[in-house]
């Protein structure tokens, strides 16, 4: 069986991946996956506990994540697609309209 | 309750008149605006005169009350009028005097700017006096003696574009500050102990009381602080620094406010207070001292001075002395004979200067004046009515007056010799430099610049004139009353008349006491009183002589004399530097202490703490605001951050 620690670990990698793509990343599609990256890193996390203790609440709390993640791409993904009718592009840093 | 006197309108009249031309006077013309300062002065001295022929069946005190004011638990005071003879004396000679020096302005001021300013003030002036003389409260007065105060302040520094004029406005005011000090406290001691400041109130209350005949007591302190309040409106020894200077007014306005009423008022005060002063023997043996010293100090000024209205001033400050010499030996109604006598000629005198200076216009020194006896006639005339009066030669109003109140000195249970030798070398004085005055600026020959007889002035007259008809009348009146005025004191009529207010509040043992030593030296009494008045007359005489010898026959002996006399003759003609004096003691500190506090403290203390409190805020806030990026990405990096900082938190110091 492989041990705790490494799911972690993975874990970790996984959301220090989606964390560093966010902040660097300009294309909003880009930033959107590595929310979901960060969103995966924590679920494999859940999972892992759930196995580790036996426990089934872990797994019930990363299908809430799912739907959650789901009902966020399907608003983020129309919100981009709007973004990009409007203003053309998809760099973050242009679609500043509302700073001073 | 007799008739009803409507004593209300004598003040309401002139206040109604200061409205008008105060708020709509600029569109007036001028004739205009004469008209109604001369109806609204002129209406409370019909009023006054009607009220009194109707006096003699009146029950005094006659009081009436207008609508309260203030009450507050126990204590009353409200809008109430209080006419007994001594108010009555004043209510006539404010108004008479008054509305005389209204025509007078009329034509004094008639190429004056700011025409419908003046009447304004003048008018505002004669109803805070008049509040000042008929109010039946302390309270009431006070706001009277303040009222006088302003005006005043305003009409010194009429010509407020002239710095001198203006920085002598506030002298006058601040000065006045000190003695109202003194008036306040008394007041609030009043309150305290007897609760009321209504003057029939807190006379009976004092009545009853016994005298404080040794020691500092509570009247004692009462009438002390009453008396500094008098020292400062009526330019007495130590705060009469603010008089000569307030010779910067126009000259009606010296003549009305700065000789005949306003300053008076401390006297009246003192009359008026004359139960309280009668108990406390201590405090009025120092009005005496104040009011004696007072008078020679301010007459051996008057002596060196060149500019005719500051000679007037120093002897107006004089004659005040004399008033509370009166004052001071329990003589009020001779202070108050002699307060009467000398709003007519005193007054006379500054309208008459104000007559001369405008002749040769506008030039006020002595030393360039002369000659100007047959130029202008009626000036010199009625000029020389009022220098013999003040100058207390018989049959002259003066000479009543002031020998009332030479002998009450010296025969008085509170008088003594040496006040009567004094108040007689004042005398002698006074004569002398009002003479001077005289000789200078009518007699001999005309010193003044020699193209004033040519060029046209600021009057668009040329030459010297005589002044306009609206100008001499008045003078002509007051000459009349100057003459004849002091006949009412013949044969003791004026304190009879004033008799009842003077002794209504005393006890029956100093009443008795006063009978006693009244009566007591009566066999020699008449022969004194002559000897006296005799040695009065004489030293008026002599300085009547001595100033026709220095200025009319040996015109070339004063420059001597005063040469050989170098150093007493500069500290005389410099006042005795005690402008100087206060300057260092008082002036010069209170600045540099407000100089110190403004740049030590206000500025960089208080000033600093708010400065730099604002200034730390915006650099804080200027180098926390880089943090607010709007940018979301380094707000994420942020949160990250600070994520990583709380796992290598946990995870370092191992929280489990």
């Amino acid at each position: 069986m492989v041990p705790l620690s490494y799911y972690l670990v993975l874990s970790g990698i996984l959301f220090a991946c989606g964390v560093a793509g966010f902040l660097i990343k300009r294309n909003i599609i880009s930033i959107f996956l590595s929310i979901e990256l960060m969103l995966n890193g924590v679920n494999l996390s859940f999972v892992a506990f759930a196995a580790q203790w036996k426990a089934l609440s872990g797994q019930v709390f990363v299908f809430f994540v799912m739907v959650v993640a789901a009902a966020e791409a399907a608003v983020g993904l129309a919100i981009i697609i709007a973004v990009y009718r409007t203003r053309e592009t998809l760099n973050v840093d242009q679609v500043n309209l509302l700073k001073l | 309750m007799t008739a009803n006197l409507h004593l209300w309108l004598i003040p309401a009249l002139p206040l109604i008149g200061a409205a008008i031309n105060g708020l709509l006077g600029r569109r007036f013309r001028r004739w205009l605006v004469s008209a109604v300062a001369l109806v609204f002065s002129g209406g409370p001295f019909a009023l006054a005169s009607w009220v009194a022929l109707q006096f003699p069946p009146l029950a005094t005190p006659y009081q009436e009350a207008l609508t309260p004011w203030i009450r507050a638990a126990g204590f009353r005071a409200d809008f109430a009028f209080y006419l007994d003879q001594l108010s009555l004396v004043m209510l006539l000679v404010v108004t008479g005097v008054g509305f005389l020096i209204h025509i007078y302005s009329v034509g004094y001021m008639a190429e004056e700017g700011g025409f419908y300013r003046f009447f304004s003030y003048l008018n505002l002036f004669m109803f805070f006096m008049l509040t000042l003389v008929l109010a039946n409260n302390y309270l009431l007065m006070f706001v009277g003696w303040e009222g006088v105060g302003l005006a005043s302040y305003l009409l010194i520094g009429f010509w407020f574009t002239k710095d001198s004029a203006a920085s002598a406005g506030k002298k006058a005011f601040i000065v006045n500050r000190v003695g109202d000090f003194g008036f306040l406290i008394a007041l609030f001691l009043l309150i305290k102990h007897f609760g009321s400041l209504n003057f029939s109130q807190v006379f009976s209350a004092i009545s009853p009381m016994g005298s404080e005949i040794q020691g500092v007591g509570l009247l004692t302190s009462i009438a002390l602080l009453l008396m500094l309040g008098a020292c400062g409106k009526s330019a007495q020894i130590p705060l009469y620094v603010w008089l000569p200077d307030a010779m910067e007014g126009p000259t009606p306005v010296s003549a009305l406010i700065h000789a005949a009423t306003m300053v008076t008022a401390g006297v009246y005060m003192v009359a008026r207070s004359h139960v309280i002063f009668d108990h406390a023997p201590g405090a009025l043996t120092i009005v005496a001292i104040i009011g004696t010293l007072t008078a020679v100090f301010a007459a051996t000024i008057g002596i060196a001075q060149t500019d005719i209205k500051k000679v007037l001033a120093y002897s107006t400050i004089s004659q005040l002395g004399y008033m509370f010499m009166a004052c001071g030996v329990a003589a009020y109604s001779a202070g108050i004979f002699h307060l009467m006598t000398h709003a007519f000629f005193k007054g006379l005198l500054f309208l008459a200067a104000g007559s001369v200076i405008h002749a040769i216009g506008g030039e006020q020194d002595m030393r360039k004046m002369g000659g100007l006896r047959t130029k202008i006639p009626w000036t010199f005339w009625t000029m020389t009515a009022a220098t013999l009066a003040i100058a207390g030669i018989p049959p002259f109003a003066g000479f009543f007056s002031k020998d009332e109140i030479l002998w009450q000195a010296y025969s008085s249970p509170y008088g003594s010799w040496v006040y009567w030798l004094i108040g007689v070398i004042t005398a002698f004085i006074t004569s002398f430099y009002m003479f001077r005055l005289w000789f200078l600026t009518f007699f001999g020959e005309y010193r003044g610049a020699e193209e004033h007889e040519h060029t046209e002035h600021a009057g668009g007259h040329a030459g010297i004139h005589e002044s306009p008809k609206v100008m001499l009348v008045p003078l002509v009146i007051l000459a009349i009353l100057s003459v004849i005025g002091g006949w009412i004191g013949y044969h003791n009529t004026f304190q009879n008349f004033l008799s009842p207010v003077f002794h209504a509040g005393i006890t029956a043992a100093t009443l008795e006491a006063a009978t006693a030593s009244a009566t007591q030296p009566h066999p020699q009494a008449g022969a004194t009183e002559s000897l006296l008045m005799g040695t009065s007359i004489a030293a008026a005489l002599a300085g009547f002589l001595l100033a026709w010898f220095l200025y009319h026959r040996r015109p070339d002996l004063p420059a001597k004399i005063a040469h050989a006399l170098d150093g007493l003759y500069q500290a005389v003609l410099d006042k005795y530097y005690v402008d100087e004096l206060y300057a260092v003691l008082f002036v010069n500190p209170l600045i540099n202490g407000s100089r110190l506090l403004w740049h030590g403290i206000d500025q960089n203390v208080i000033d600093a703490t708010v400065d730099n409190a604002a200034e730390g805020a915006r650099e804080v806030s200027d180098t926390v605001r880089h943090m607010q990026s709007g940018n979301i990405r380094s707000y994420a990096g942020w949160v990250a951050a600070g994520a990583a900082v709380v796992i290598v938190y946990m995870v370092w110091l191992g929280v489990r």
